[in-house]
């Protein structure tokens, strides 16, 4: 048995390298100028800066909204499809994870060309519809799986105890379904406050999103302050987490694609 | 018993949802039957579309073409490898106790929980930091990076699931810990390889912004990438769309496949 927890080795490296090793260069980088000094310039920056002070709560904005739309159209959605006496074939499901294997980039671009269409013009409106038509599958599945998974005993004896349908939703079953939401909203929250080119696309260039700003400066060669960037981001990824008890788990060992 | 009424309302709601999440992908599919340069340009029906990509003559052929062998052979050889580094990892970290185990769940837990762009970032000043030059294989590398813990979380319930002593029992009987793995241990495995190396592959597929950011200046297109440049230069290359719609019947036509197969295997 000794020999086989050493098979983990190889792994460790691995993650070391590929994982622990970039996220520390992302702090380095974050605390140095052009030429590699010391500095909290890149931190002060962004907190004296109001462009990015405004594209960051504007991202923080469209993802709450887009979280609370995902959860408002997706739970139903999930909800029905776990339950057997109203959708009998396993196809729906397959349906509805089906367009996240096409290209994210070319959904959103015929997204936004519908839009034009329809004569709707391009803003945050939009921005929104879109970014929920693309992270809706991604709040349907976990919340579908976990449901899936419920043992259904508990809500069959809530209702022999007199509990009636609305009560035992409430009190049985949304309770229950808790940890499929908090996987759902971990793929939405932080993914939505990152994207750029979606939000580009969407919206013409008009708004401007957090990931945007950061892939901007990286590409202008402003790695250091990129790098900073990107570390707010990483402390709020880490502040989520550990709200949320860093179970994320449930959601993704699905199973059947 | 449900009410009819209840039934009726989920049946339209679920088909409600559906339609607006295929909406665009039917819209692509419409318009890739007319000549027309942009979407939404309606000019008549025609296959021109389709011949010019299975004959490959239209503007920037090559550089589309390429960027679709890129795609699918990065996602080839990114999830191997990451299907054989993760099912190793899993039977290494399923056997580990502990502070050891906590240390390698967590850091496994790393790459799932970042959003796409704090990879590409961090990967990015990585390979910057060891001036390493960037493209095919950076790519891959990164690929790896957020494809194996999926793997690993596929493998490990698997894992749980296998009786221990029977690899002990091919030890004893005389196999090498090589053939052990690779009869007893591999076979038990596979439903969680096999799942894990979809997911990988999937993802993959569907990278935009790890792949933007570790493919260096060398030109390296992926479908991915080749959309974007593509859209904001010059306007969608026109071939894009019989493309999409082929591939969208294919990976259809596959699901089904795969999931009518397997509700029958459950029934029997």
């Amino acid at each position: 048995m000794r020999k086989r927890s050493s098979w983990a080795l190889p792994y460790f490296i691995f993650l070391v390298l590929f994982v622990v090793l970039p996220l520390l260069l992302i702090v380095v980088y974050s605390f140095q100028d052009n030429s590699g000094h010391f500095t909290l310039g890149n931190i002060t920056k962004f907190f004296s800066d109001g462009d990015s002070l405004s594209t960051f709560a504007l991202s923080i904005e469209v993802a709450i909204e887009n979280t609370i739309l995902c959860i408002l159209i997706g739970y139903p959605a999930a909800w029905i499809l776990a339950n057997k006496q109203l959708n009998r074939s396993a196809v729906t499901v397959v349906l509805f994870i089906l367009p996240m294997w096409i290209n994210a980039l070319m959904r959103t671009l015929a997204t936004a060309e519908l839009f034009n269409m329809a004569g709707i013009p391009l803003g945050k409106g939009t921005l929104l519809f879109g970014m929920c038509y693309d992270y809706l599958p991604f709040m349907i599945y976990p919340i579908y799986n976990v449901l899936n998974k419920m043992d259904k005993s508990y809500a069959e004896a809530a209702q022999d105890l007199g509990a009636t349908p609305g009560e035992v939703f409430r009190k049985i079953t949304l309770p229950l379904s808790m940890p499929g939401v908090m996987s759902g909203v971990m793929m939405v929250f932080m993914p939505t406050v990152s994207t750029f080119a979606i939000s580009e696309f969407l919206t013409n260039n008009k708004i401007k999103l957090f990931g945007t700003i950061i892939q901007e400066n990286i590409n202008n060669s402003m790695w250091n302050y990129g790098a900073a960037l990107s570390l707010i981001m990483l402390v709020i990824i880490g502040i989520t987490t550990f709200l949320q008890g860093g179970d994320t788990e449930e959601a993704a060992s699905g199973g059947t694609i | 018993m449900m009410k009819n009424r209840t039934r009726i309302f989920a049946r339209i709601y679920i088909w409600l949802v559906l339609a607006v999440l295929y909406a665009p992908i039917v819209f692509i599919a419409i318009f890739s039957f007319t000549e027309a340069k942009s979407l939404g340009n309606w000019t008549g029906f025609s296959f021109q579309l389709y011949k010019n990509l299975f004959t490959g003559s239209m503007q920037n052929s090559s550089g589309l073409l390429s960027a679709v062998e890129n795609t699918l052979l990065i996602a080839l050889i990114a999830s191997v490898i990451a299907t054989m580094l993760g099912t190793i990892a899993a039977i290494g970290i399923y056997n580990l106790k502990g502070r050891k185990k906590n240390v390698m769940t967590f850091l496994n837990n790393i790459p799932m929980i970042n959003p796409d762009i704090i990879t590409g970032v961090s990967l990015f000043l990585l390979f910057v930091f060891l001036h390493i030059s960037q493209g095919y294989t950076t790519v891959v590398l990164a690929h790896i990076t957020f494809c194996t813990p999926y793997v690993v979380l596929n493998v490990m319930p698997k894992l749980s699931q296998l009786n221990p002593n029977i690899y002990e029992a091919a030890l004893d009987l005389g196999a090498t810990p090589a053939q052990a793995l690779r009869k007893v241990l591999v076979p038990a495995l596979r439903p969680g390889m096999i799942s894990g190396f979809i997911l990988s592959f999937t993802m993959s597929l569907d990278d935009f912004a790890v792949t933007f950011f570790t493919r260096g200046t060398i030109g390296l297109d992926t479908l991915s990438t080749y959309i974007y440049t593509d859209a904001r230069k010059a306007g969608l290359t026109p071939e894009l769309k019989p493309l999409m719609t082929i591939l969208f019947l294919i990976i259809l036509v596959v699901l089904l496949v795969i999931n009518i197969r397997q509700s029958k295997n459950n029934n029997k």
